[in-house]
């Protein structure tokens, strides 16, 4: 806090007022009532306990932090990047949402974040499987909780994701942004980490016998930008998010109806209305391999096609080697 | 050389100030402001010349004055300002051929400033998350004065290819705001409650007037050539700038958009064109890589002061204060028993001091 803010306080508590928001009130607003303000009791606040020993003040701090928050919110007082991430509200609320999710019923296990650098764009290509897209937000909740230097994941989505109502919205928010050349180059160079599912929704809407076979990788635009920023590219294996959703069919025409890529089927969806919306609890593993480094090509080189279709089928190959390898160590679907 | 600068446009605010901030300066010898209407506002030392850039006078006034350098600032963003869309249109694109045309024919044109707006980028969910000169938009403005500013600029090409001799600037504005600028944007948050579109949120830029307007002195008195996105750094969410200026909102479903821009159209308070509805569903943001580096400017104002500078000039009404908010905060932390984050941290600093 600036120290100007103390200053109102200083001589007897009175009861002045303060504005903490950069933006000062113009004269029309009705000034707060008195009346509502309660008196803070700073003698003991100073004198007592320091907050942050035992376990009341704990809560209390919680509290504290979470009305500051909130407080925050309610009058706009935060900042997002260029972008639109808003590094705070993924932190509590989306990635607060998911870590109970991630911790007890995925019981997700991180592997190989050591080949995630501490810092500097990177770019992180993962197997996409579910459905739904929780093998996303639980790679960018690994990253960001288990990574030493807490990285948070910029992941690249189809248009098809910005122009839905909420989903665009809230995808910007959590840091995400279109799948295109200049968007990608612009998170590199500024050494974020930047995550792509090449196969998009192709894997996420497959059919349940056709799992952890990796479908076609589009057009390997993501090892042109690698080679074009010089950025290593991180193969990641994802295990479990098959299990989440067994798709067993799907229906065309209703897909149509609500403009979606596929209207799966599943053995509790849509039978058991709402509650088949219930990921079933596989253990996840993901498993961050060793990096493929694109600083000893030439620059220029990601203008040569056959170059980039030889990456694109190395990291590939690397992501299904470690996926069948996996599986085979793996006990059970569930534990 | 003593310098000889026509502007357009300076029957409103932006324009006037334009006129009235180049005539101070020492390089500059004479400023001459053209417009149908005579300025409002106080325009000093400038030369008012009441002329219409819609017909061939406009040539004359060049011709008789030797203008070397000509300011074009007479395209008007709201048919608010101009009496409906076709005067609207007739001003922007028939006003700026006719004036074009005359910098062809007059031979002491040495330099052209244009004021173009970065609308012309159009907004949708295809586009990239930040816009370089560069980039091709893939959603072409169809309505509006968008429309009219791809035509302008479109116009302004032709004129640089005509004549190569003239070093053509064109200036890429974000949202103009300030304490006295008409923009749509001030028109839209000066709404009683402000329409949002569900389930969208975008992502806007600002430049402040005082910023702006030193932009286009400098481009015009130091010459610099070629685009330039401006606006000031940093980002707000549409949500965001409602909640900093406490006002009240509403989000109004995607297909009744149309609907409800179309009721605030015809109320005349603001103009709510389709392309200003696509703007406010997936925002714009501007690199400005290109205005630091080659022109050597840094906004004074980022785009978030910008907007406290507008909200506290204006004394837009506030639905929700931020001390009321605060106080709603600190009775909530009283019931629950415990001292608000702010308070807890002003204690500890007493403490501190009381121990030191």
């Amino acid at each position: 806090m600036p120290d100007a803010t103390i200053l109102p306080f200083s001589d007897d508590g009175s009861r002045a007022r303060r504005s903490l928001s950069s933006v000062p009130m113009p004269e029309a607003t009705p000034a707060p009532d008195p009346a509502d303000y309660v008196e803070p009791d700073f003698e003991a606040l100073s004198q007592g306990q320091p907050t942050g020993s035992g376990a009341l003040a704990q809560v209390n701090d919680v509290v504290a932090d979470w009305l500051d928050f909130l407080r925050r919110r309610v009058t706009g007082d935060y900042v997002v990047d260029d972008f639109g991430f808003d590094a705070e509200l993924t932190d509590r609320v989306l990635l607060g949402a998911m870590r109970p999710v991630y911790d007890s019923w995925f019981r997700v296990e991180a592997r190989g974040l050591e080949n995630v650098p501490a810092e500097g764009g990177a770019l992180i290509v993962a197997n996409h499987s579910g459905t739904i897209a929780f093998d996303a937000l639980m790679t960018q909740l690994a990253l960001h909780d288990h990574h030493p230097a807490h990285r948070n994941l910029r992941m690249l989505g189809a248009d098809l994701v910005f122009q839905t109502p909420f989903l665009g919205e809230f995808a910007r928010k959590a840091g995400h942004t279109l799948a295109c050349n200049p968007d990608a180059e612009r998170l590199l160079a500024d050494g974020e980490l930047v995550g792509v599912w090449p196969e998009g929704f192709k894997g996420i809407g497959k059919p349940f016998r056709e799992r952890y076979k990796l479908q076609r990788f589009g057009r390997g635009g993501f090892v042109g930008t690698a080679l074009r920023t010089r950025t290593p590219i991180i193969p990641v294996s994802i295990v479990g998010a098959e299990e989440t959703y067994p798709n067993l069919g799907n229906i065309k025409p209703l897909a149509r109806l609500f403009n979606l890529p596929y209207f799966p089927v599943t053995p509790i969806f849509p039978w058991l209305g709402p509650l088949g919306l219930i990921p079933l609890p596989s253990k996840w593993i993901i498993e961050f391999g060793e990096p493929i480094h694109t600083d000893e090509y030439a620059p220029g080189s990601a203008d040569d096609p056959m170059l980039v279709f030889n990456l694109s089928d190395q990291v590939r190959e690397s992501i299904q080697q470690n996926l069948y390898r996996i599986l085979t160590e793996r006990d059970s679907v569930w534990k | 050389m003593s310098r000889v600068v026509l502007v357009t446009g300076v029957s409103r605010h932006l324009g006037s100030r334009m006129a009235r901030i180049l005539s101070y300066d020492p390089q500059i010898s004479r400023v001459i402001g053209v417009d149908v209407v005579p300025p409002r506002e106080d325009i000093g030392g400038v030369e008012f010349i009441r002329a219409d850039i819609r017909n061939p006078v406009i040539s004359k006034v060049l011709s008789s004055t030797g203008a070397d350098t000509v300011v074009h600032m007479g395209v008007i963003s709201t048919p608010v300002q101009a009496g409906g869309r076709a005067a609207m249109k007739e001003i922007n694109v028939m006003g700026t051929m006719q004036l074009l045309a005359a910098c062809q024919r007059a031979e002491s044109v040495r330099h052209l400033v244009v004021k173009s707006t970065a609308s012309i980028y159009g907004s949708g969910p295809k586009d990239p998350a930040m816009f370089t000169e560069d980039t091709q938009p893939r959603s072409l403005p169809q309505s509006g004065w968008a429309k009219d500013s791809v035509e302008v600029e479109s116009y302004v090409r032709a004129f640089a290819r005509r004549r190569p001799d003239v070093g053509v600037t064109t200036l890429r504005f974000a949202n103009f705001l300030g304490p006295k600028a008409d923009t749509p944007m001030s028109a839209y948050f000066a709404l009683p409650i402000v329409p949002t579109v569900l389930g969208h949120d975008a992502r806007l830029q600002f430049i402040h007037e005082d910023d702006g307007l030193e932009v286009i002195r400098l481009a015009t008195v130091d010459g610099h050539v070629g685009t330039f996105n401006v606006a000031g750094d940093g980002v707000l969410m549409l949500s965001q700038a409602i909640r900093l200026a406490g006002k009240a909102s509403i989000a109004v479903p995607g297909p009744m958009v149309g609907l409800v821009g179309g009721w605030v159209r015809q109320s005349g308070i603001s103009d709510f064109s389709a392309e200003q509805i696509r703007f406010l569903t997936y925002g714009r943001v501007l690199d400005t890589t290109r205005l630091h580096e080659r022109l050597g400017f840094t906004p004074r104002f980022t785009t978030a002061e910008a907007f406290a500078d507008f909200v506290q000039h204006r004394g837009l009404h506030y639905a929700i204060s931020a001390e009321r908010v605060e106080s709603i905060e600190r009775g909530l932390a009283r019931a629950l028993g415990t001292a608000t984050k702010v308070e807890a941290q002003i204690a500890s600093t007493l403490r501190v001091a009381d121990h030191a």
